[in-house]
């Protein structure tokens, strides 16, 4: 009970603060420059220098928070790639180079590349699937609500659900259960070589299926009547009419859908902590900085590991931004 | 022809059942194999929560309606249990509480557990038998009186019925601090929804309906921090705390206070963004006419842009909740492990690495976590798939 009131304390607080900063500045505001009134038989009012000021109390803490927390952060981090470990002394290139030779480094990017192919594609394909095939059925809402809820789902949780499918034990995991019926000997599927990336895979298609589906069965809808029935006339089959006709249309979605995952996949890090810790060859960007920042203090190299996550990810975001302008613009 | 044609255009992709071809019978039948593909891994997860912790590592949870069998061993009474009928001498009492498993046959030697039949006598020489019933109740028989300060050991196959219970959840509460967590949890993610939401509707009114010197600068450059990923920010950040925390002895460089402000950073381009287009998008005249009135900025945007804004707004913040709720990174770099700073995805992750075995606090403990996901997923799927098509296919 205590501890309930003192996180509630601390929510108030918080939320309270903030409040606190809009009326009150905006309060302030108004009595530190209140209208002269009547003046020699004309009002004076000062409302356009209240409101000259007023915009800037608006924006002023979005200003202040984003340059502290990713303005400031970003050059630093940029700063921080050509120091040594504890961020101290300047070292030029090295963590550069050391890169280049560092196995667990080349292990990560051969395996961030495995993700980046595998796990957008599948998703995009399952999702449009699924998307399809629900459109057709009366209880096609409930299906689709069932394959988008693992979106809800945190990684971490995925994981522990994913651990009863995968365990050793034939008792705990589904897998082996299902393996070991065949009459083989049960194995640890996180420990095959190369394969056992793979299994990792499968739960963030697990999750981003539901997220590529929704999209793309928005998509599938805007696609007019008129052209399918043009094409069935034509006596087009449903997969052609599929493939020639749907596909084409909304590959603009399909584009959006395939590089939003992309960036979830180049972050993904709770998944492969949760599951091997990058054990058995299944490291991957994200957690080998994570574990350069947290196990190896190593300041300098975390930090240029951070600047290689950024860099793969901004000509994609930059793609995105540009299309959802140019979409707002179209409106 | 004519008339097929019509028949496409009004059942659409919708087939009747009764003339449903083979195509359509192979898309249901798809469907369904995918959902239950899908639906399969959580479903364990939820129905392991409730097995009895004995049971969980003995059967799969997919047996969990049926009867398990097993192999156990108990250990009779000693000396000081006999008692005399009759001229015989008895030891009795019970391998298990009595029908709660059913014994299907015992033994007297680990070599051959299974040896006897229930309720058949097993010799044991110098006249002693030991018999065990079904329902688990066991008597010992000697012409003589005993001497034996230890029990003998009785080993049995026992079938157990299916047994669910709340047990798990119990002792993660007990002895986990999985409450503390959840609790824990709750603090980080409200203020963390609510705070950059406001920060980001102020911002949003500004850069839309009013005028101030770099106004369109200042939003394209929020808008480009949309492309700074999370990590770039991390090690600075950490290095910033605690700084401030040696310099300022009332600032702990691990405190909710900081997670806050970290999620609201990191939350801040995207809300702004959303927000902005939704809020530019308003009509025109509503607003105008508001400032003529004489409205303030202030005034105009707490008492009409806020409730014109709700869809957004809501949109926006189960997105962030969830966001918030589901995260790890951010919790394991500005929160400690302590009991009262340590989240649930946090929890979750030691009880991984430390009781990795310890099925029952692990699958009680995830649904603990994912269960307030779910509830506002199924609650305001609505407005979360809204959110979603807002941040991805504008105008979807």
């Amino acid at each position: 009970m205590e501890r309930l009131l003192n996180a509630l304390a601390a929510i108030v607080f918080g939320v309270g603060v903030m409040a606190l900063y809009f009326y009150g500045s905006n309060w302030l505001l108004d009595r530190l420059l209140p209208d002269r009134g009547l003046v020699d038989g004309v009002f004076m009012s000062r409302e356009k220098q209240r409101e000259r000021i007023r915009p800037w109390l608006f924006v002023g803490p979005a200003l202040v928070i984003l340059g502290i927390y990713l303005v400031y952060p970003a050059v630093q981090t940029l700063f921080l790639s050509f120091f040594d470990s504890n961020g101290d002394i300047f070292v030029g290139l090295k963590n550069y180079e050391r890169a280049f030779g560092d196995s667990r480094f080349l292990e990560s990017i051969r395996n961030n590349i495995l993700w980046l192919i595998v796990v957008p594609t599948c998703s995009v394909v399952f999702g449009l699937l699924i998307a399809v095939l629900a459109d057709r059925v009366s209880w096609g809402n409930i299906a689709k609500s069932l394959i988008f809820m693992p979106m809800a789902i945190s990684f971490v949780g995925a994981s522990v659900i994913w651990k009863f499918v995968y365990a050793i034990n034939p008792d705990i995991g589904l897998l082996n259960a299902v393996y070991t019926g065949g009459g083989n000997e049960a194995v640890d599927v996180m420990q095959i070589p190369f394969w056992n990336s793979f299994f990792l895979m499968v739960i963030l298609v697990w999750i981003q299926t539901g997220f590529a589906m929704v999209l793309l069965s928005a998509a599938l809808r805007g696609v007019p009547e008129e052209t399918l029935e043009a094409a069935r006339i034509d006596g087009a089959n449903e997969v052609q009419t599929f493939f020639r006709i749907m596909v084409p249309q909304i590959m603009g979605t399909i584009f959006v859908v395939w590089t939003t995952i992309v960036i979830t996949v180049l972050k993904v890090f709770d998944i492969v902590l949760a599951m091997t810790n990058g054990n058995w060859n299944t490291q991957v960007m994200a957690n080998l900085m994570f574990d350069q920042m947290f196990r190896a203090f190593d300041t300098g190299y975390a930090s240029f590991l951070a600047l290689v996550i950024m860099v793969a990810v901004i000509p994609i975001m930059v793609v995105n931004i540009r299309r959802m302008n140019r979409e707002e613009a179209m409106r | 022809m004519s008339v097929r044609m019509e028949k496409v255009g009004d059942t659409g992709l919708q087939l009747p059942l009764v003339n449903m071809t083979p195509g359509a019978l192979l898309a249901r039948l798809a469907l369904l194999l995918i959902v239950i593909l899908w639906t399969v891994p959580t479903f364990g997860l939820f129905i392991s929560s409730f097995r009895d912790k004995d049971l969980l590592s003995f059967s799969g949870w997919w047996t969990a309606l049926s009867v398990t069998e097993r192999g156990e061993a108990a250990r009779t009474g000693t000396d000081e249990d006999q008692v005399e009928e009759d001229g015989a001498w008895f030891i009795r009492g019970e391998v298990f509480p009595a029908g709660a498993k059913e014994v299907q046959a015992f033994g007297i030697r680990s070599t051959e557990p299974e040896a006897f039949a229930p309720g058949a006598g097993a010799d044991l020489g110098d006249g002693v038998t030991l018999t065990v019933q079904a329902d688990g109740r066991y008597e010992l028989r000697s012409p003589v009186e005993f001497d034996m300060r230890r029990g003998r050991r009785i080993y049995f196959r026992a079938a157990v019925p299916p047994k669910f219970t709340l047990a798990n959840y119990g002792e993660i509460v007990a002895s986990e601090g999985v409450d503390q967590a959840f609790i824990n949890t709750f603090t980080v993610t409200i203020p963390s929804t609510i705070i950059p939401i406001a920060i980001a509707a102020f911002a949003a009114y500004a850069f839309s309906w009013t005028e101030f010197p770099g106004r369109q600068l200042l939003f394209a450059i929020v808008v480009g921090l949309l492309v700074v990923p999370l990590q770039m920010s991390l090690i600075p950040l950490l290095r910033m705390y605690n700084q401030v925390s040696t310099i300022l002895p009332f600032f702990e460089a691990k405190s909710y206070a900081g997670i806050w402000l970290a999620h609201t950073g990191f939350g801040l381009p995207l809300a702004i963004f959303l927000l902005r287009n939704y809020i530019a998008g308003l009509p025109k005249e509503i607003i105008e006419s508001a400032r003529i009135d004489g409205a303030s900025h202030f005034q105009t945007f707490t008492r009409l842009i806020l409730p014109l804004s709700m869809p957004a707004l809501a949109s926006f913040a189960i997105f962030q909740f969830l966001w918030v709720w589901n995260d790890l990174l951010v919790a394991l770099v500005f929160l400690s492990k302590d009991p009262d700073q340590i989240v649930m995805t946090s929890q979750l992750r030691e009880l991984l690495g430390s009781r990795g075995d310890n099925w029952e606090i692990l699958t009680s403990s995830a649904f603990v976590s994912i269960v307030v996901p779910l509830v506002v997923f199924f609650a305001l799927q609505r407005y979360f798939v809204r959110g979603l098509l807002a941040g991805s296919v504008k105008g979807g």
